[in-house]
């Protein structure tokens, strides 16, 4: 067997962590934890998917939230009008959100650098507002999610734990699919064309229609997570897509490690964990977290991944 | 058309802001031939370069590939015509490996990428003529290494090699060996004299001892013009270009073409 890096043991401890989190929760009792962890490995997820535009093809989408939100509510609507069925959730979080990438992405990808930052939140902000208008499902009040979405007998989502188990093999499918396509053809084209465009365009590939298809895929997982979220909270709102939710998400990868596989996760993981335990001490953590945020883009260029040792590849 | 002409440029214009780089070109590359486009500072070489592959759009005028009019045909689809281009000014994906830089090149020529699934830097089909491209250029021993940090002369290597791997049938090198020490540019021209007949090259150079020993023909540009065509013995010999180009003073030489 290979020996373990530090970075190697550090993703290895953090998976085993994740995946024994239930017994652990079990024997001590500490619900808490669970429902902590939940919310991480979704948010995660979310944050893997931001992580393939954002760091591979350094496309900074500065409205990623909004496949959150229409993931959730595409487990939402359905339910309200008591259709429980999660393939179809499933399906429709996927299918709108990778409609909506494609629909905006026709816009937003043909702009660069704060461009396309003001551009990608203008999009969201309009599904945020969309959503606030339609009275029917709930407006700014959100809308409850009486019951989670149903995939037979065998995988039962009202079960906390089944719950859980569905999110963190979810995240371990994705990290691998984003692995895959991160090494392939299509994952080297999306990275040339971050490095260099224009040789990318002289050398003979339409950059635009690769980055196109990555922000797709990149909107799909996410409207996944979404999905995912909806079910978790029980309660959606407009909120779930406001611009400092994207923002969020752009600060766990930038935290974890940009173009790094996992580096995402860890980021997820130190973002709750810390808004956890400064929310606990003071009312403007946000404050405390957003200067933090700012020393971490700063000084640890390449995020927690860099300081675990990762080398200058990808 | 004479069969032989493989890319004909015909009253070719474009401005910048008033500043006119290529002012009614006119110029046919043959198959197979190395010509020399040579001219002082700012003459519009590279421009032309550009226009002819895509990067930049003329105002006015046609660009004929093969007999295909490809004035304004957007510069990802050209080189899947069988065009390729290195720049002046090295043009390389710093924070990718060298090989990954060739498999690219190879990879532009291997069909559509949208391929999600296989790894592409252990797929032969790419590595084998991307290794293949390093190798023909001496570079194979750093194949593994990041491109940014190596040093100019093994950049200008790299960018011929990523030329080289999409295998063109018409070569568009814009000083290849610009900024390069004797010993580099020495061993370019070299590399360079062992494409010669085997495909097309068009060859914007100021390194004149380069441009005569690899030339078939050669074209002068003053102001963004065409002012001789000819063999590297009938250029040598030419008036205009003495005295544009290869003697001093070049405001007269420019003052005689524009009344030619
Ligand atoms: N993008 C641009 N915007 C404005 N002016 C430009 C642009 N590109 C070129 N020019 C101008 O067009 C003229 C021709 O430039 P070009 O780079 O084609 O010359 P060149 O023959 O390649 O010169 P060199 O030998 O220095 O490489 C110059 O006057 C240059 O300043
Ligand atoms: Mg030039």
């Amino acid at each position: 067997m290979k020996s373990l890096t530090l970075r190697g043991w550090v993703t290895l401890v953090v998976l085993v962590a994740l995946a024994l989190l239930p017994v652990f929760v079990s024997m001590t009792g500490r619900e808490f934890f669970l429902v902590l962890a939940t919310r991480l490995v979704i948010l995660a997820i979310a944050a893997v998917s931001l992580n393939l535009i954002l760091g591979y093809g350094r496309m900074i989408s500065f409205g990623h939230a909004a496949y959150l939100g229409i993931g959730a509510y595409a487990v939402g609507i359905p339910v309200y009008y008591e259709i429980y069925n999660g393939f179809i959730h499933i399906g429709i979080a996927v299918v709108v959100s990778a409609a909506f990438a494609f629909l905006t992405g026709l816009v937003c990808l043909r702009t660069r650098g704060v461009n396309f930052i003001m551009i990608t939140m203008a999009f969201s902000m309009m599904v945020f507002f969309a959503f606030v208008s339609i009275e029917e499902y709930g407006g700014d009040d959100g809308l409850v999610i009486e019951v989670r979405s149903e995939f037979g007998q065998w995988v039962n989502l009202e079960n906390d734990t089944v719950l859980y188990y569905v999110c963190f093999v979810s995240l371990l499918g994705i990290l691998y699919l984003i692995r895959r396509i991160v090494h392939s053809r299509f994952g080297m084209v999306i990275q040339g064309a971050r490095g260099n465009e224009a040789r990318m365009q002289s050398l003979g590939f339409d950059t635009f229609r690769y980055r196109l298809v990555c922000y797709v895929i990149a909107g799909a997982l996410c409207g996944y997570a979404g999905a995912l979220l909806g079910n978790f909270t029980s309660f959606i709102s407009p909120e779930m897509m406001d611009w400092t939710r994207s923002g969020e998400l752009i600060f766990m990868v930038v935290l974890g490690g940009t173009s790094s596989l996992f580096g995402p996760v860890l980021g997820a993981g130190l973002f709750i964990l810390l808004e956890e335990i400064l929310s606990g001490f003071w009312l403007y953590w946000q404050l405390i977290f957003g200067i933090f945020l700012i020393l971490v883009v700063l000084f640890a260029k390449g995020g927690i991944d860099s300081w675990l040792g990762r080398r200058p590849e990808r | 058309m004479d069969e032989s002409v493989i890319l004909g440029i015909k009253d070719l214009y474009k401005s910048f802001g008033g500043v006119a780089a290529t002012n009614g070109l006119t110029l046919d590359v043959l198959e197979r031939e190395v010509h020399a486009v040579i001219g002082p500072n700012g003459a519009g070489k590279t421009t032309l370069v550009s226009q002819l592959t895509g990067v930049v759009l003329p105002d006015a005028g046609q660009v004929v590939f093969r007999g295909r009019d490809i004035t304004r045909m957007p510069a990802y689809r050209r080189p899947h015509l069988g065009m390729a281009r290195s720049f002046q000014i090295t043009s390389i994906i710093h924070d990718m490996t060298v090989l990954e830089n060739v498999v690219l090149a190879v990879q532009a020529k291997a069909g559509h990428s949208y391929r999600f699934w296989e790894s592409a830097i252990i797929d032969d089909q790419l590595t084998e003529p991307a290794m293949r491209a390093l190798t023909q250029v001496g570079l194979e021993t750093e194949a593994m290494q990041v491109a940014g940090p190596l040093s100019h002369g093994e950049h200008r290597q790299l960018e011929l090699a990523m030329v080289l791997a999409t295998d063109p049938e018409l070569v568009l090198l814009d000083e290849p060996t610009a900024g390069m020490g004797r010993e580099d540019s020495t061993r370019m021209v070299s590399m360079l004299e062992s494409l010669k007949g085997s495909r097309t090259i068009i060859l914007v150079e100021h390194d004149m001892d380069a441009v005569f020993a690899l030339a078939d023909r050669i074209t002068v540009m003053v102001e963004g013009r065409a002012i001789a065509t000819g063999t590297p013995d009938v250029i040598r010999a030419d008036r205009l270009v003495r005295e544009a180009y290869l003697g001093e003073d070049i405001n007269t030489a420019i003052k005689s073409a524009r009344e030619t």
